[in-house]
């Protein structure tokens, strides 16, 4: 049994509304799972069926071959959870509240200590461990919820929308950390921000209406784009209709669009590669290229087709 | 065990660091001094003993320990640091424990404070410490009682104040099942056991019987036991609720 986490048809209706509709995959060692879907999608629900908030209505999740529904509490020593909008005791200090959820852990004496040291060190909070955690800005809440997560240094790490809020600054700090723990863990992150998925995700799950619609690597999800493998070129405005219509004549091009400011984009054939072809006919044809470039996919496009297909 | 203590540590905590604790220590002396004195007569009975303080403490209560259960699972669930605190290690059941713990312990401080008026009394006569002890087990059970009632309706909401209101109401019915009043509605006509079952029912019956210096064992039990019920479905509110 590899799969750290294993999820089965794991199923969640509130009343008559289906909130996750029997969705399935495993997750193993080594694997950081971007978990991705529009909001209302059952991200959310889904990590709370896994985390042991809340039951399932049918299937299983299990974590390290513990079903969460018959131990939860092995399960829930074994995960380290962000919850959605990072929910801290706003009355306690950061160090207070890491010292509360090492004592819940059985973390006790010098162990608490080393404990908080390191997950206050490698999320960076060392300046505000003894401010009120409701005086804090959104930035460092959020990073107080990850410190309590990585605490017990977790095998299987969930985070819900672990850079929302944040600036760039420290989301590239919160993805480095991901990078980081990402050898001997799972780590399960959802989002909606399709970069981090490029960026910190080796496998993306995309679930709709309680549905996985797509698993694969980002590289494949950018594949399936209309956009992989097309061509962009910029050329004079003036030439902008030419090397339309030079392009056009290529069989190897689908069809061309003209973006505006001199931008074209052609769309390659089924399974071709075009952008030799391309760059010889402009050139052939005596027009000047500014630049050209190929696409590899846009996740975005990909993520809007599939969340809105019927 | 110990997540129930570290849950217990930081619900006190919680008291201490927000004004609450001082405010309700503050009030809750400051309405049993009052009722002591000016409605009890505690000088002009004449009496060594604290029959003044111990009298009212129910209706202090019925008003002072909703207050303090009211925030004990109403807060968390508005908040969202329920999904907080059971995403960690610990069972529904050992959460329940810990909070009401640190509550019934809190309410037991407050208790404790009063005894300036304990040395008063031994000052100025001699009073039957052994009644007075037995009376302050019988406040700490009848806060426990209270406690564990207010712990049930506050996990049903995520409003504070409706916690408290209902808590009190609750605790209220509980109260009068005992009083001549409400007995006199159900002895015209129903039979000797329904009337018996019905003021079995009530703090105060119960309540009365200790803190005349009798600690009965029906009397521990009967309080353990509406504790225990009460917990009980206090863990299956907060389970029932959790995502809700």
């Amino acid at each position: 049994m590899d799969a750290m986490l294993q999820l089965e048809s794991l199923t969640k209706r509130f009343g008559e509304f289906t909130a996750v509709n029997g969705i399935s995959f495993s997750v193993s060692r080594g694997e950081v799972l971007g978990f991705l879907g529009p909001n209302g999608a059952g991200k959310t629900t889904a990590m709370r069926m896994v985390t042991g908030f809340l039951p399932p209505t049918s299937g299983t999740a299990r974590v390290d071959g513990y079903d969460v529904a018959s131990e939860p509490i092995a399960v829930k020593s074994r995960i380290g959870y962000l919850a959605e909008g990072a929910p801290l005791y706003e009355d306690m200090t950061p160090v207070e509240l890491l010292g509360f959820v090492a004592e819940v852990r059985g973390i006790a004496g010098a162990d608490k200590r080393k404990a908080i040291d390191r997950a206050a060190e490698l999320i960076n909070i060392g300046p505000v461990m003894r401010q009120s955690i409701g005086t804090l800005s959104k930035g460092y809440k959020r990073r107080v919820g990850i410190a309590q997560a990585i605490l017990h240094d977790p095998d299987l790490l969930i985070l819900d929308e672990p850079t929302d809020g944040l600036d760039p600054n420290q989301k590239h700090e919160v993805r480095r950390l991901i990078n980081e723990m990402a050898e001997n863990k799972v780590i399960v992150i959802s989002t909606h921000l399709l970069e981090e998925v490029e960026v910190v995700c080796t496998r993306a799950v995309v679930i709709a209406r309680g549905n996985v619609v797509a698993d694969g690597t980002p590289a494949a999800l950018e594949a399936q784009s209309i956009y992989h493998n097309a061509v962009t070129v910029r050329l004079d405005e003036a030439q902008a209709e030419a090397g339309r219509s030079r392009i056009d004549a290529l069989t190897e091009v689908d069809r061309v669009e003209i973006v505006g400011g001199g931008e074209l984009v052609a769309f390659p054939g089924e399974g071709k590669v075009i952008v030799d072809a391309v760059g010889a006919a402009l050139k052939d044809a005596g027009i000047g290229v500014h630049e050209i470039r190929v696409e590899r996919g846009r996740l975005d496009e990909v993520f809007r087709r599939i969340t809105t297909a019927a | 065990m110990s997540s129930s203590l570290a849950i217990c540590k930081r619900e006190l905590r919680a008291y201490f660091t927000t004004p609450l604790a001082y405010v309700f220590i503050v009030i809750f002396l400051a309405l049993n001094g009052t009722t002591a004195f000016f409605f009890g007569g505690f000088f002009d009975r004449g009496q060594a003993d604290m029959q003044p303080l111990f009298g009212f403490l129910p209706w202090l209560y019925l008003i002072l320990i909703p207050a303090i259960a009211m925030r004990l699972w109403a807060e968390e669930r508005k908040s969202g640091t329920l999904e907080l605190i059971m995403t960690l290690p610990v069972s529904t059941t050992q959460a329940v424990f810990g909070k009401f713990l640190a509550a019934w312990i809190f309410a037991g401080i407050a208790l404790l404070l009063t005894f300036p008026l304990w040395i008063t009394v031994n000052y100025l006569g001699d009073p039957d410490n052994g009644i007075i002890v037995a009376s302050y087990i019988g406040g700490l059970l009848m806060a426990g009682a209270y406690l564990a009632i207010g712990g049930f309706v506050s996990a049903m909401t995520r409003n504070q104040v409706i916690a408290f209101v209902i808590g009190a109401a609750v605790i209220f019915l509980f109260m009068m099942s005992g009083l001549e009043m409400v007995m006199g509605i159900f002895q015209g006509w129903a039979p000797p056991l329904v009337v018996d079952v019905v003021r079995s029912f009530s703090f105060l019956v119960h309540y009365d019987a200790i803190v005349r210096g009798v600690i009965d064992v029906r009397d521990l039990i009967y309080y353990l036991a509406v504790m225990g019920v009460f917990l009980f479905a206090n863990v299956v509110v907060v389970d029932l609720k959790k995502g809700a």
